[in-house]
């Protein structure tokens, strides 16, 4: 299991400047394993959603492409202190996590 | 001819003579830029680069290897003591008088060896100076205490000078099948293009280290020697060397009064 999200969420007037940092290993599946010289199987983050106050915001589905400790940076409208962001994803080997923080 | 700036006439120059020829030197080739923009390496002539670099540091890709250094430091020894009981103000602000030369031991010592050393007295095994895991989180953490301070490395004896001026022979020795020094590249190309990077002056260099290349592989200063050294193909000295130890002396010594800040984002 990868490191814990990083998140940080500054209020500029009403708009919420979230910036997430995922740890994962995003393996395209084409990489070979340096030593063994096997392929590294695919291990990429399929589905992205956030949240802000319960209410998805975006609902993403990202696929290898994406590169390793993915960078996710968004700007909520609409957004006062107090209020929840939420980030969770899942991945195509049934793995999963999430967190939330307050903005303000 | 660089260097023949830095021999006048047979006699070899002081470092403070160095240092002030090497100012002038880049003063000529890159403008009245404040000394300090000097620690931003090739970004300091690059104002995108130098944006991306900003808002990348804003919420840095490695804070997690940074965090798993500051578990290093702050986990206690086996006999209950801390690395923060090897330095002066816990640690805080003494790593830009590394490296300095020990006069009993006739070495320089690099703040990495007295990282080990602290180890060494307390009962620990000592780290390996390549290894990322254990001495470069460390040090990419326990630099961090030391974030703004300004570089002040001393060479006050003949024993540091000479050492200093062994740094500085190596410094501008060609090496490796493509026989190049480090000052072909960082002082008489610096501010030049070398295939589609600019390189960087060596003023400011070893204020900035460790690095981490991509936002992710980390690499001490000495590392990067090591890497430098196999572009222009050589073999490496090993991290820790004498003669790395050396250089780093030198390399140091002409960034003081630089700010030193640690463990940054480079492409």
């Amino acid at each position: 299991m990868a490191d814990p999200m990083r998140i940080r969420i500054t209020l500029q007037g009403e708009v919420a400047d979230v910036k997430v940092l995922i740890f994962h290993p995003m393996e395209t599946g084409l990489r070979k394993d340096p030593v063994s010289g096997e392929i590294v199987p695919l291990h990429f983050i399929k589905h992205v959603i956030a949240t802000h106050n319960g209410k998805a915001v975006i609902d993403a589905q990202w696929s290898q492409a994406v590169s390793r400790n993915p960078f996710l940076n968004f700007r909520v409208r609409g957004a006062k202190a107090g209020d929840k962001i939420g980030i969770s994803w899942q991945d195509n080997l049934g793995e999963s996590a999430s967190i939330e923080s307050t903005v303000g | 001819m660089v260097t023949a700036m830095l021999w006048v006439g047979g006699v070899l120059a002081s470092p403070e003579q160095d240092r002030l020829e090497i100012i002038a030197f880049f003063g000529n080739r890159f403008g009245d830029l404040p000394l300090d923009r000097y620690v931003l390496g090739s970004m300091m002539v690059n104002p995108d680069a130098r944006a991306q670099y900003d808002s990348i540091m804003e919420f840095p890709p490695f804070q997690a290897d940074v965090d798993r250094g500051r578990t290093l430091w702050e986990t206690p020894f086996r006999n209950g003591h801390h690395f923060a009981d090897c330095f002066p103000d816990r640690g805080r602000n003494v790593a830009g008088s590394y490296p300095y030369y020990d006069t009993s031991l006739g070495r320089v010592v690099t703040f990495e060896m007295a990282l080990n050393r602290c180890r060494r007295q307390n009962g620990e095994q000592e780290f390996t100076y390549e290894d990322r895991s254990t001495m470069g989180v460390l040090t990419a953490y326990a630099r961090t205490l030391s974030d703004g301070m300004r570089m002040d490395i001393r060479v006050d004896t003949p024993g540091a000078l000479k050492k200093y001026e062994a740094g500085k022979a190596l410094y501008f020795r060609r090496i490796g099948q493509m026989n190049l020094a480090c000052a072909s590249c960082h002082i008489a190309h610096a501010g030049h293009y070398f295939r589609d990077e600019i390189i960087s002056p060596t003023l400011g260099q070893a204020t900035h280290f460790p690095v981490f290349r991509a936002g992710e592989y980390l690499y001490t200063l000495q590392m990067r020697y090591q890497r430098c050294m196999e572009a222009v193909r050589a073999v490496p000295f090993p991290a820790g060397s004498e003669e790395l130890n050396d250089l780093e002396y030198f390399h140091s010594y002409l960034s003081n009064g630089l700010p030193l800040r640690a463990s940054v984002y480079r492409k």
